[in-house]
């Protein structure tokens, strides 16, 4: 009696979460399926169905496919590089010194920042006139004259890739510091004493401490390099010629500047799938890591 | 939509508890502007209390957000059940918005001394398809500024009336020394790139449509684009122009560092504020260029209207503030920042003090005013023209096949 009456009331505790979660999540996403497959307009009612119509149109367009490569470019260069330049911070951050506090509390600030704020000081730093950036790299004799970084194709995303690291490399840096801190000291004294060079003792004592909390920062800031939005509409609305237009830029045309509330839907809902399959396949390898980690 | 609430609540229990019979009728108005450039935000604020003063039953709640924002917050805001009783809008929106029913005809109401009085370019802001759907209130178009300094320096003794002038004249500011690269454009992927191009466009006699098939990539549009690749290919365009908006163009002139420059009436203005300027008292407005033989001047309408839109409650009132906001009275006032729609204020000694230069200029100018074409896909179609101009510009496609692609991707 007294486990099915247990079952019932957890069940009945959870009941309110559940509206909530079938309010806040699931209506949208049903009415998101829905809406992709009519041609509905952003305003006015309703629209016709159509099918997977607005399925395979977008994605035998060379737009779609074009700006795939460029995401699929832009997160995951950005995310290796916060990746690694994140444990580096982390792993000198470890170490004693004096203004050791002062630097991990600034560290922090970029990834505080709002991200409007931050595309915009960069904007200002490539600034093809008066931007530090050419200023500083005409001083040091690296460049002859000041260069377009955002007005050309070959260097724009590149620009934005740095951007986004500084941006974001902090958040890597802090769950690494903070992994770090679980490694415990005998271990990796033992392990001086056994004579391990620098590298070996990273690679075979500090890292497998470090693996499962750097798969969760991987996990995350993949999906988020996947949905970038507001650093490049900021910086360069997708352009020159379209050469920076990501996945989300091109949701955000389809249903709001063109008003094609279906087409957008369907676009939107292609984004997610991608976005979860690369979730589904990294909760595995975290599962992997953590089991041999142990 | 909480605030809604909360203003219904507290309206309420103030209604219920004064009792009185006859009720203080007031109305609230919600409004949405935008934060930037012509009038300013406390210059909106200004005006609207002018207008409360004169009709104490009205309220107006004001609400400010970025041009690049204004679009859209209107058609949410609308498509969500709420939304505003008046909204700004830009001249490119009309045909959009009357089609999807966002803004109410307001035909009847326009009486025939405003008929009379407001420019005839300046209604084009308003119309689609021979209806009127709010008043014009922001008149702007693109002049062509240059630096009077490094002109005198080059021998140059007038600014110039057509293009190819300011092809020639920018080539011997160029060779004497004087700027590296005199000409700045904003040729960044985004709507100011296009109001060049139309400026462009006009100039040689070119349509954007007709019988409503795109024809911006034959004849005076194939030539507009031609002319942008030439400029910018030969080196007198400054090539930073093609990640340039309205307000880098400013910096760049305010610096010295362009002899030539394509921008809105506020910079007239704001060139000459020593505060932001290095080049106060040099600064030379005339309308944009013609073509020989097809146009004397050029220009672009960049103008925006006041609207009320079809969900407001209180549609006599919104007009009743549209009026007084587009009043000659209202736009004198503030004519140093936006010039005034009303024919007869460019003979006001009030208006045109100080600023004489941009009024003449204006007077060419505004009459010439061309427009982009209004249909209900212009942002599709605009879209399209931005990369069609930027592919040209890299060098990735030839004008005549970027403008045939766009074509193609124009939605129509």
């Amino acid at each position: 009696m007294s486990s099915t009456w247990m079952t019932t009331r957890a069940w009945l505790l959870m009941l309110p979460l559940l509206v909530v979660m079938v309010a806040v999540i699931g209506w949208p996403l049903v009415d998101t399926v829905s809406l992709s497959f009519t041609d509905a307009k952003l305003v006015g009612t309703g629209g016709d169905f159509v099918g997977f119509a607005n399925y395979t149109n977008m994605l035998s367009s060379s737009n779609f496919s074009r700006t795939l490569v460029t995401t699929t470019l832009f997160a995951v260069i950005s995310v290796a590089a916060e990746m690694v330049i994140g444990v580096l911070a982390a792993l000198l951050l470890n170490q004693q010194f004096h203004g050791r506090a002062v630097l991990r509390a600034l560290m922090i600030l970029p990834w505080a920042l709002p991200t409007v704020v931050n595309a915009t000081l960069w904007r200002l730093i490539y600034n093809p006139e008066y931007g530090a950036l050419n200023a500083a790299l005409t001083q040091l004799h690296l460049v002859d004259d000041y260069r377009s970084w955002l007005g050309e194709p070959g260097t724009a995303l590149a620009a934005l890739i740095v951007a986004d690291c500084w941006k974001n490399f902090p958040l890597v840096a802090l769950i690494a510091l903070a992994a770090l801190q679980a490694v415990p000291r005998d271990i990796t004294a033992a392990s001086l004493v056994d004579g391990a060079g620098a590298f070996n003792r990273f690679r075979f004592v500090i890292l497998p401490y470090l693996a499962g909390p750097l798969m969760v920062a991987l996990v995350l800031r993949t999906i988020e390099a996947f949905k970038v939005f507001d650093i490049i509409w900021v910086m360069t609305r997708g352009g020159p010629a379209n050469s920076t237009r990501s996945l989300s830029i091109l949701v955000y045309q389809e249903a709001f500047s063109f008003q094609r509330a279906g087409s957008g839907a369907s676009l939107a809902l292609i984004v997610t799938l991608l976005v979860t399959v690369l979730a589904v396949a990294y909760a595995a390898l975290v599962r992997k890591t953590a089991g041999s980690a142990t | 939509m909480l605030k809604t609430i909360t203003k219904t609540l507290v309206g309420a229990v103030f209604a219920g508890g004064l009792l009185v019979p006859h009720a203080f009728a007031e109305t609230t108005l919600n409004a949405l502007f935008m934060a930037q450039a012509a009038y300013s935000e406390a210059d909106v604020r200004a005006m609207t209390d002018a207008f409360t003063k004169a009709n104490p039953d009205v309220k107006v709640n004001l609400e400010f957000v970025p041009y690049e924002g204004l679009h859209d917050k209107t058609v949410l805001a609308q498509g969500s059940g709420g939304g505003y009783d008046v909204v700004l809008f830009d001249v490119i929106w009309p045909a959009e918005y009357a089609t999807n029913k966002v803004l109410v005809d307001v035909t009847p109401k326009i009486t025939d001394d405003m008929k009379k009085g407001v420019l005839p370019g300046a209604w084009t802001t308003v119309q689609y398809d021979g209806k009127y759907y709010g008043m014009p209130w922001i008149l702007d178009t693109k002049y062509l500024f240059y630096n009077k300094d490094i002109l005198e320096k080059a021998g140059i003794k007038t600014p110039p009336k057509t293009w190819e002038e300011l092809g020639a004249q920018a080539k011997i500011i160029q060779d004497k020394g004087l700027l590296k690269t005199p000409i700045a454009w904003s040729w960044s992927q985004a709507e100011a790139a296009i109001c060049d191009y139309t400026t462009l466009v006009s100039a040689y006699g070119g349509d954007f449509l007709k019988d409503g098939k795109p024809d911006f990539q034959n004849g005076g549009g194939l030539s507009a684009l031609k002319y942008m690749v030439d400029s910018y290919k030969s080196g007198l365009t400054n090539p930073n122009s093609k990640e340039f908006l309205e307000e880098d163009v400013r910096k760049v002139f305010e610096n010295g560092d362009a002899a030539f420059a394509l921008n809105w009436t506020y910079m007239y203005n704001m060139a000459n504020d020593p505060k932001d300027s290095k080049v106060v008292g040099k600064v030379g407005v005339v309308p944009a260029p013609g073509v020989t033989g097809i146009s004397d001047v050029s220009a672009v309408n960049g103008s925006m209207g006041l609207g009320v839109t079809a969900v407001s409650k209180h549609p006599d009132e919104a007009w009743k503030y549209i009026t007084f906001m587009t009043s000659q009275a209202t736009q004198n006032q503030y004519a140093k920042l936006s010039l005034p729609i009303w024919a007869s204020s460019y003979d006001d000694p009030a208006v045109t003090k100080g600023q004489e230069e941009l009024i003449a200029a204006a007077k060419l100018g505004l009459a010439a005013m061309y427009p982009r074409p209004t249909t209900p896909k212009y942002q599709e179609l605009s879209t399209a023209l931005q990369q069609a101009i930027q592919e040209s510009l890299l060098g990735q496609s030839s004008p005549e096949d970027a403008l045939n692609t766009a074509a193609k991707n124009s939605g129509l």
